[in-house]
C-alpha cells in the first residue's frame, strides 16, 4: 500500500537536487545524501520515492555526481536483489501493476522492479558515455548486477530445467561494448577483469559471435574498422583454459545440474570459441586487423580450438596475400602443418618467392628468420632448393642493413652446413679455369630452375669489403672451410643497430686511438676527396 | 724399531777415538771395499769399513733398547728413580753426586733466607751492579752490548757449553773447598776459576775503556757549548762547524764559478738539415702514417706492436735510413689526389726543432727556410689554400717571418714574455681564405680589442658567455687564446680543463647548427681548433663524439621502437657527422668512433623515410657523408646504393611496370613517391649546377614551382654525381653488375636523358657506361688454400746433452717424485734389514738364556749329585768302618 501511494506522489517529488550548489561541495554532500537516501530506502518502504531522486542523478549532467549515482544504484539494488525484494517473473505493465489486484507487497516488488529495469537501461547507456570513469563504473556496476542477478535470478522459470544466468544482461553489455563509432579498447581492457570469470567468459563469446553476425550480416561486406577492431580487442583478451580442471571461477553456481551446464564443459568453451572467431574472420578485414589476427594467431587461437584445421582456409588466403601478411601466417601455416598434419603443396616455392628485399626492413624480420630457420631445419629437403634459398638470400644480402646480414650470413652458412652437398656453392675447383658469369636467374619463380647449385655466393665474397667490421668479418668465413658447429641465430635475430654501435661505444679503450693526420682547417674543404663540399655550401 | 737417534756422549767419543785408531791399524778389523772403478775426484765414504766396530756399536744399542725393552716385557710395575740426573749418561758420577748435594744445599738456603731480611745479595747483570744500571748513565749502552755479544772466546764457550757444569759451580762458590779432597775435581775447578778471573778482567779493562771515552765525550760537549754560542749568530741550525765559514764566500765569488762549471759545454749540435734532407724525412713521416692508415684499413689486430716489431738488420745504424726505401713508393694523398706528399709535411718537421733550438740556429732555419719557400715558389702559388693551412699550424718559422713586419709582436712580448712563443702562434692564426690585407687589417682589430688571457671555461654556459657576441673569427681567436694559455704543460690541471673544452665545443656546434639561421660560419672557424685539441686528447675526443653519437643513436633507436620510422637526422647530427669525418679516420677497419658514426648513418637512410624535398637534402647530405667515409678504403655500404636509387626512383614519372626492386624506406608507389618529379619540364633549361645550401635539410623558402623544379634537379644532379663516384668505389666489387642492376635499369628505362638537362645528361651516359662496361664473369669461388702439413721427418732427433747422469726429459715433480721413491725403497731395505737383525739378537739373548738356565740346572744338579756322591761315599766309607 505504501508502495501505491509513492508511486502516485512520484511526479510531483521531482526535485532539483543539486542546482544551486558549487560543484566540489555538491559532489560530496550528493554523496552523502545520496547515500543516506539508499540507507533510508533500505531501511523502510517509506522513503520508496527516493529511487527517483537517486535515479535523476544518475541521468544528470555532471560525471561525478553520476559516478556517485552509479554506486548508490548498485548498492541499492544489489541490497535489494539479495532480500528478494524485486518482482520475480513476467513484468506487467506499470499502469497494469497498479490497477491489478497485487498485495501491496507484491506492488512495492514491481515498482522497485520497474526502477531497476530502468537503471540498467541507463546504466547500458552510460557505457557509451565520453568518459571513461563513467562508463567504467558503469560497467562494474553492471556486472554486479549480473552477479546478483544470477545468485537471485528475475526470471519466472522453472530451474529446474534451465540454468540461471543473465543472458540478456550480459548480451546487452558486450552490444554496447562493441560500440561501431568509438574505440572502447580501454573499457574493454577492464572488461576482461569480468573474463577470468568461466561462465561469464563463455556467454560473452555466444553473444560476441551473435553480435558480429548481425553487424556484419547488416555491412552486408564492407569493412568496419572501428567496430572490428573492438571485436578484436574484445576476442583477443579471451583466452580459454587448457585443461578441464581449470573450470572452477563461476560467477553463478548451478546446485544441482552444474555438471551438466553447458558453460562447465571444456569442449564447449573450445566449440564457441571457435565459432566466434570463425564468425570474425569469414568477413573481410582491415588489412591491420589481417596482420593483428596473424600475430597472435598461432599462440592465443589455434591452441583454444577444438577443430584448428578449420583455420586453414583463412591462413592460405593469407599466405596468398604476399607481403607482410604473408610472413606473418607463415606462422600459423607452421603451426597445422607441424602439428595438425596440413599438407601444404608448393610451401616452399612460396617461400622462396616470398624472399624480397622488403623482408630485412620489416618489423617481423626476426619472426621471418625464426620460423624460415626452422622450415629449412629439414635435412630431408633436395640440394637444388636450399641452394636456391641460399642464393636468393645472398643476392638479397646486397641490400640488407648491416644488423639483417649479421642474421643472414650465419642464416647461409647454418645452410650450407645441414646440407653438405651445398658446399660447391662455396668451393668449386673447377677443371676449366675460364671465368663464367653467374647462371642464377632472380626472377625465376620456381627454385628448381634457378641454376643456384651451377652458381656460387659471389655475393658473400662482396660483403667481405662491408662497411662494418662484424659484418665484413662474418663474411670472411667463406674463405676457410666452415666449422662444423652451427651458428645460433636466435641470438642475433633481435639485434638493433643502436646495439651494434654500442659494441664500439662502450669498448674498454684499446691503448690509443688512432686520429686523423690530415689537418683540418674548414668545415668543407672543396678539395677533391670532400664529396660533401662538392654538392653543398655553408650557408 | 729401525734406527736410533744416534747421540753419543762425551765418553762415548773418547773411547771411540781412543779405540778407531788401534782398530784402524788394525788389519783384521778392516775390510776394504773394492771398488768397481776407480773415479777421479770423488770422495767416498765407505771405501774402508769396520764391521767389528759396527757390529758391536749395533749390539750395544740393542742391549739398550731393544734388551730392556724385553726385559720389561710383560712387567707392569716400574720403578723410576727420580733423584737428579739419574738417567743421564752424558754425566759423570761425580758431578752428579755434586749437583745433588748442591741442589740439597739451595734448598736449606732459600728456607733460611725467607726471615734473614738484612743479607740481601746485590743483584747482577753481567758482573754489574743492576742498581748502578738503573741509573742510565750510561750512554753507550747499545754499543756495549754488541761488543759483548760479539765476543765469543774458546773459555767462555767451553764453560758454557762444555757439560753445563760450569756455571753451577760458579755458583756454589762456598763448596769448593769441600770439595778439594777429590783430585780430579780439584783440576778442573781451578780451571774455571782461572776462566773466571780472565773474564773479570778482560771485563774490568773494557770499563775502563768506555769510561774514558765517556769522560772524552762529555768534555767535548762541554767545550761545543762553549762555541755554539758563537755560531747561533750566523747559522742558527748549523751542523757542522766549518759551514758557517764558507757560507756567505758562496754569493759571489763561488756562484760565478759555479755557474762557469755547470754552463752547458758547447755540444755538437745536430747538423741543420738541407731542404731535400728535410723534405725526404717529411716524405717518410707522411708514408709512414699512410702505410699505419691501410694497416688499420686492413684490420690487422696487431696494430700498434707493429713498431716495435720492426725488423732491425745487425747493419742498421739506427739512423732510420732505409735501404729499400725507393721500391716502396707508397702514395700518400692530399685533398683526395693522390700524390707524393713532397711538401705538405715539410714546414711541421722545422716547427719542431725551431721550437726547441737556440735562436742562432732559428735564424739560420729561416734563412733555410726562405730558399725553401723559393724553391717551393710556383707550388705555393697553386696551392696558396694548403700554404696558409699550413701555416695555421702554428709555430711555424714563416709566420714568425710574418709577424715580424708587425709592431704587434713587441708589444705582446712585453705584456708577457713567459708565453712569447705560444702567443705568436696565436696571433698568427685568424687566418682563413681571406686576403693578406683584410687578414692584418682584421687581426689588429682583433687584437685591439681582445685580451690575450682566458681562463677555460668551466662550464659550456662559460663558454658561451665567453663567445657571446664576438665574430667567428674573433671568436676561433679566443678559443685558440684559451687553448695555448692553458697549455697541459703550465699547469696541473690545464689538462682537465682543455679536454672538457673540446666537450664544450662539440657541443656549441651543435647549438650552433640547430640555431635558425644555422651560423655555420662559426662552426667552419672552430674546426681547426677542435683538430688541435683533438690531436691533443684522442681519449677525450673519442670519448665526447662517442656520447654524441651514442645519444643519437639510442633516441633514434626508441622512436624506431615506439613508431616504426624516424626523422632525418638534423643539422646538428650532420655537422657532427662531418666533423668525425674530419678528426677520425673513416677508413679503418675498425674504429672507436667513425664505425659507430658510418652505422648511423646506415641506420637513417634504411629507417627515414623521405616524405618533403627536405628530406631528400638531408638524405643526400647523409649520401655525401657516407661516399666521404668509404671512399678510401672503397667499403661496400648497401644502405647507400639503395637510397640513391631510391632518390632516383623519386624521380622517375611513370611508375607503372617496374623493372626493379625498390628498397624500404621508399615505396614503389603512393604520396611522396613523385617528390622529384618535375613539375614542368621546361624548367630544365632555365637551370643552372650550384651548390646546395647545407641549411636546406631543416628550411627551404622556394616560393614558386619553377624555384622547387630547380631544387629537385640539384637533388638529382648530386644523386646522379653519388651514383657515378660509387659505381667507380665500387667497380671492383664482385657483384658489381648486381648491385648497380637496378639503378641501370632505373637510369636505361625509366628516367631517359632527354627529359634532363645537359649536364645531367652526360653524367646519366657516363654511370650507364661504367655499369655495363663492368667485367660480368667471374671465377668460381674457392676455399683459401690450406698449408700443407709437412711431411714427418725421419732422421734422428738430435738433443744436446748438458748434464749426464742426471735423468732427463722429465719435469721436475717427475724427478722429485722419482728421488722419493728411490728414497722409500732405500729405507724400506734398511727397515727391513734392521728388523731381522733385531729378530736374530733377541733370538740369540733367547737362547743364551736358555743356555745360562740350563748351565745354572747342570751345575746344581752336578752340585747335587756331588754331595749326594760324597754323602755316599761318607755313608760308605763308615759302613765300611763299621764293617772293619
Amino acid at each position: 500500500m505504501k508502495g501505491a501511494h509513492c508511486v502516485i506522489m512520484a511526479p510531483a517529488k521531482k526535485r532539483n537536487v543539486s542546482s544551486s550548489k558549487t560543484s566540489q561541495q555538491s559532489v560530496k554532500k550528493a554523496k552523502t545524501d545520496l547515500n543516506g537516501k539508499v540507507e533510508s530506502i533500505l531501511e523502510s518502504r517509506k522513503h520508496a520515492n527516493d529511487v527517483f531522486d537517486i535515479l535523476e542523478v544518475l541521468e544528470s549532467e555532471k560525471e561525478k555526481d553520476v559516478v556517485s549515482a552509479v554506486d548508490a544504484c548498485s548498492k541499492l539494488f544489489c541490497t535489494l536483489l539479495e532480500r528478494k525484494e524485486l518482482f520475480v517473473g513476467k513484468l506487467p505493465e506499470e499502469e497494469d501493476a497498479l490497477s491489478g489486484e497485487y498485495s501491496a507487497e507484491q506492488k512495492y516488488h514491481m515498482f522497485m522492479r520497474h526502477r531497476y529495469n530502468s537503471c540498467v537501461e541507463i546504466l547500458l547507456e552510460h557505457l557509451s558515455h565520453e568518459l571513461h570513469e563513467v562508463k567504467e563504473s558503469a560497467l562494474c556496476c553492471l556486472m554486479k548486477f549480473a552477479a546478483g542477478e544470477g545468485q537471485h535470478p528475475l526470471e519466472d522459470l522453472d530451474w529446474s530445467e534451465h540454468y540461471s544466468f543473465p543472458r540478456e544482461l550480459i548480451q546487452a553489455v558486450v552490444d554496447r561494448l562493441l560500440s561501431k563509432t568509438t574505440d572502447n579498447s580501454l573499457l574493454i581492457s577492464r572488461f576482461q577483469e569480468f573474463l577470468e570469470m568461466d561462465d561469464v567468459r563463455f556467454y560473452v563469446i555466444s553473444s560476441i559471435r551473435e553480435n558480429v553476425g548481425k553487424v556484419m550480416d547488416k555491412s552486408k561486406g564492407a569493412v568496419v574498422p572501428v567496430y572490428q577492431s573492438n571485436v578484436f580487442t574484445l576476442m583477443s583478451n579471451i583466452s580459454v583454459p587448457s585443461q578441464q580442471s581449470e573450470l572452477t571461477n563461476f560467477m553463478v553456481k548451478q546446485e544441482a545440474k552444474h555438471k551438466d551446464w553447458k558453460a562447465a564443459k571444456l569442449n564447449e568453451h573450445k566449440r564457441v570459441f571457435e565459432r566466434m572467431w570463425l564468425g570474425f574472420l569469414k568477413h573481410k578485414l582491415p588489412s591491420n586487423m589481417y596482420k593483428k589476427v596473424l600475430v597472435i594467431l598461432h599462440d592465443s587461437i589455434l591452441p583454444h580450438m577444438s577443430k584448428p584445421t578449420l583455420m586453414i582456409d583463412f591462413l592460405t588466403a593469407a599466405y596468398e596475400v604476399g607481403g607482410a601478411i604473408s610472413l606473418l601466417a607463415l606462422n600459423g601455416l607452421f603451426v597445422l602443418i607441424h602439428q595438425h598434419n596440413l599438407d601444404y603443396p608448393d610451401f616452399y616455392k612460396k617461400l622462396y618467392n616470398l624472399l624480397d628485399p622488403s623482408i630485412f626492413h620489416v618489423k617481423y624480420r626476426a619472426r621471418f628468420f625464426h620460423l624460415a630457420n626452422l622450415f629449412l631445419s629439414s635435412s630431408h629437403l633436395p640440394v637444388y632448393l636450399v641452394a636456391a634459398f641460399a642464393k636468393r638470400l645472398a643476392r638479397l644480402a646486397l641490400t640488407a642493413p648491416p644488423t639483417a646480414l649479421l642474421i643472414v650470413l650465419p642464416f647461409i652458412y647454418n645452410l650450407i652446413r645441414r646440407h653438405p652437398s651445398c658446399r660447391v656453392l662455396l668451393h668449386k675447383p673447377s677443371t676449366e679455369d675460364e671465368p663464367l658469369e653467374d647462371p642464377y636467374l632472380m626472377d625465376e619463380e620456381d627454385p628448381a630452375q634457378c641454376c643456384a647449385l651451377e652458381s656460387s655466393l659471389w655475393e658473400i665474397k662482396t660483403l667481405q669489403k662491408h662497411h662494418h667490421p662484424d659484418v665484413a668479418k662474418a663474411a670472411m668465413l667463406i674463405n676457410t672451410p666452415l666449422p662444423e658447429k652451427e651458428d645460433d641465430i636466435s641470438e642475433v635475430l633481435e639485434i638493433t643497430t643502436y646495439e651494434l654501435m654500442e659494441r664500439d661505444l662502450k669498448q674498454k679503450q684499446i691503448k690509443s686511438i688512432p686520429l686523423e693526420f690530415e689537418t683540418a682547417t674548414q668545415l668543407l674543404k672543396g678539395g677533391g676527396g670532400d664529396v660533401l663540399a662538392q654538392h653543398f655550401c655553408l650557408d | 724399531m729401525g734406527k736410533v737417534p744416534k747421540k753419543r756422549s762425551l765418553a762415548d767419543k773418547v773411547r771411540k777415538t781412543k779405540t778407531s785408531t788401534e782398530i784402524k791399524n788394525n788389519p783384521f778389523e778392516v775390510k776394504i771395499n773394492r771398488k768397481k772403478f776407480d773415479i777421479l775426484g770423488r770422495k767416498s765414504k765407505h771405501d774402508v769399513g769396520l764391521p767389528g766396530v759396527s757390529r758391536s756399536k749395533a749390539i750395544n744399542k740393542r742391549k739398550e733398547t731393544l734388551l730392556k725393552e724385553y726385559k720389561q716385557k710383560n712387567k707392569s710395575n716400574k720403578l723410576i728413580d727420580r733423584r737428579f740426573g739419574e738417567y743421564d749418561t752424558k754425566m759423570a758420577p761425580e758431578d752428579k753426586i755434586l749437583q745433588r748435594f748442591a741442589m740439597e744445599r739451595q734448598r736449606v738456603h732459600d728456607k733460611k733466607d725467607v726471615y734473614n731480611l738484612n743479607e740481601e745479595e746485590e743483584l747482577t747483570h753481567y758482573g754489574q751492579s743492576l742498581a748502578e744500571m738503573e741509573k742510565f748513565n750510561d750512554l753507550v749502552n747499545s754499543d756495549d752490548e754488541s761488543e759483548e755479544k760479539g765476543l765469543l772466546s774458546a773459555e767462555l764457550t767451553a764453560s758454557h757449553f762444555g757439560g753445563g757444569g760450569g756455571l753451577l759451580k760458579k755458583k756454589t762458590s762456598g763448596d769448593q773447598q769441600e770439595e778439594e779432597g777429590n783430585q780430579r775435581a780439584k783440576s778442573r775447578q781451578e780451571l774455571i776459576e782461572e776462566l773466571i778471573q780472565k773474564s773479570k778482567q778482560e771485563k774490568r779493562e773494557r770499563q775502563v775503556q768506555k769510561e774514558e771515552a765517556q769522560e772524552l765525550t762529555e768534555k767535548l760537549d762541554q767545550e761545543w757549548k762553549s762555541i755554539q754560542a758563537l755560531m747561533v749568530k750566523k747559522t742558527p741550525k748549523g751542523e757542522s762547524a766549518d759551514k758557517p765559514e764558507e757560507k756567505p764566500k758562496l754569493e759571489e765569488y763561488d756562484m760565478r764559478v759555479r755557474e762557469l762549471g755547470f754552463e752547458m759545454k758547447a755540444q755538437p749540435s745536430e747538423k741543420m738539415k738541407t731542404p731535400e734532407e728535410l723534405a725526404r724525412e717529411a716524405k717518410e713521416k707522411l708514408q709512414k702514417l699512410e702505410a699505419d692508415r691501410l694497416r688499420r684499413m686492413m684490420g690487422d689486430e696487431v696494430g700498434d706492436s707493429a713498431q716495435s716489431q720492426v725488423h732491425m738488420s745487425a747493419d742498421d745504424l739506427n739512423d732510420g735510413f732505409i735501404l729499400d726505401k725507393e721500391d716502396k713508393k707508397t702514395l700518400s694523398y692530399q685533398d683526395g689526389k693522390w700524390n707524393i706528399g713532397e711538401e705538405s709535411g715539410d714546414d711541421k718537421d722545422e716547427d719542431e726543432e725551431g721550437g726547441e733550438s737556440d735562436e742562432e740556429e732559428e735564424s739560420e732555419a729561416e734563412e733555410d727556410d726562405g730558399d725553401e719557400e723559393e724553391e717551393e715558389g710556383e707550388e705555393e702559388d697553386d696551392e696558396e689554400q694548403d700554404e696558409e693551412e699550413e701555416e695555421q699550424e702554428g709555430g711555424s718559422e714563416e709566420e714568425e717571418e710574418e709577424d715580424g713586419h708587425s709592431d704587434l709582436d713587441s708589444e705582446q712580448e712585453s705584456e708577457d714574455g713567459e708565453r712569447k712563443q705560444e702567443d705568436e702562434e696565436t696571433s698568427a692564426k685568424p687566418s682563413t681564405s681571406l686576403s693578406k690585407e683584410e687578414l692584418k687589417a682584421q687581426q689588429e682589430a682583433a687584437k685591439a680589442e681582445l685580451p690575450y688571457t682566458f681562463t677555460a671555461p668551466e662550464s659550456y654556459s662559460d663558454l658561451k658567455d665567453l663567445l657571446h657576441g664576438h665574430t667567428p673569427d674573433n671568436q676561433r681567436i679566443i678559443v685558440a687564446r684559451t687553448q695555448k694559455c692553458n697549455h697541459p704543460s703550465l699547469a696541473a690541471g690545464n689538462k682537465l680543463k682543455l679536454q672538457k673544452l673540446f666537450g664544450f665545443l662539440s657541443e656549441y656546434i651543435g647549438e650552433l647548427a640547430t640555431r635558425s639561421p644555422p651560423e655555420l660560419a662559426t662552426i667552419d672557424r672552430l674546426i681547426p681548433e677542435m683538430y688541435t685539441l683533438c690531436q691533443m686528447f684522442p681519449e677525450a675526443a673519442c670519448k665526447a663524439m662517442q656520447t654524441i653519437l651514442g645519444d643519437a643513436g639510442h633516441s633514434m633507436e626508441e622512436v624506431l621502437e615506439v613508431k616504426g620510422h624516424v626523422a632525418f637526422p638534423t643539422l646538428d647530427m650532420l655537422i657532427y657527422l662531418k666533423v668525425t669525418a674530419l678528426l677520425f679516420p673513416t677508413s679503418d677497419f675498425r674504429h672507436p668512433v667513425a664505425t659507430p658514426a658510418l652505422l648511423y648513418i646506415s641506420q637513417a637512410l634504411t629507417k627515414c623515410p623521405v616524405r618533403s624535398l627536405q628530406d631528400v637534402t638531408s638524405g643526400l647530405v647523409l649520401c655525401c657523408l657516407a661516399v666521404e667515409y668509404v671512399s678510401f678504403s672503397k667499403r661496400f655500404m648497401p644502405e647507400l646504393i639503395n637510397f640513391l636509387a631510391g632518390t632516383l626512383h623519386l624521380a622517375v614519372q611513370d611508375k607503372t611496370s617496374l623493372g626493379y626492386t625498390v628498397v624500404p624506406p621508399f615505396r614503389p608507389s603512393g604520396k611522396c613517391s613523385d617528390l622529384l618529379v618535375l613539375s614542368d619540364s621546361e624548367s630544365c633549361k632555365s637551370w643552372s649546377k650550384k651548390s646546395l645550401p647545407l641549411s636546406a635539410t631543416h628550411h627551404m623558402d622556394l616560393r614558386n614551382d619553377l624555384d622547387r623544379d630547380h631544387h629537385r634537379l640539384m637533388c638529382l644532379s648530386t644523386c646522379l654525381d653519388l651514383v657515378k663516384r660509387c659505381c667507380l668505389l665500387y667497380k671492383d666489387l664482385i657483384s658489381f653488375t648486381c648491385i648497380f642492376q637496378p639503378i641501370r635499369t632505373l637510369l636505361s628505362k625509366h628516367l631517359s636523358s632527354q627529359t634532363l638537362p645537359e649536364l645531367l645528361q652526360e653524367l646519366h651516359s657516363e654511370i650507364l657506361e661504367t655499369i655495363s662496361s663492368a667485367p660480368v664473369t667471374h671465377a668460381r669461388l674457392v676455399l683459401d688454400k690450406k698449408k700443407p702439413i709437412p711431411l714427418k721427418l725421419l732422421t734422428p732427433k738430435i738433443v744436446e746433452v748438458l748434464d749426464y747422469g742426471k735423468k732427463r726429459g722429465s719435469t721436475r715433480e717427475e724427478r722429485e717424485k722419482e728421488r722419493l721413491k728411490h728414497k722409500y725403497k732405500k729405507e724400506f731395505k734398511g727397515a727391513l734389514r734392521e728388523i731381522r737383525k733385531d729378530s736374530r739378537f733377541l733370538a740369540r739373548e733367547k737362547l743364551s738364556e736358555v743356555m745360562n738356565r740350563d748351565a745354572e740346572r747342570k751345575r746344581k744338579v752336578k752340585e747335587l749329585f756331588g754331595s749326594l756322591a760324597t754323602q755316599e761315599g761318607e755313608w760308605k766309607a763308615l759302613k765300611r768302618r763299621k764293617r772293619k
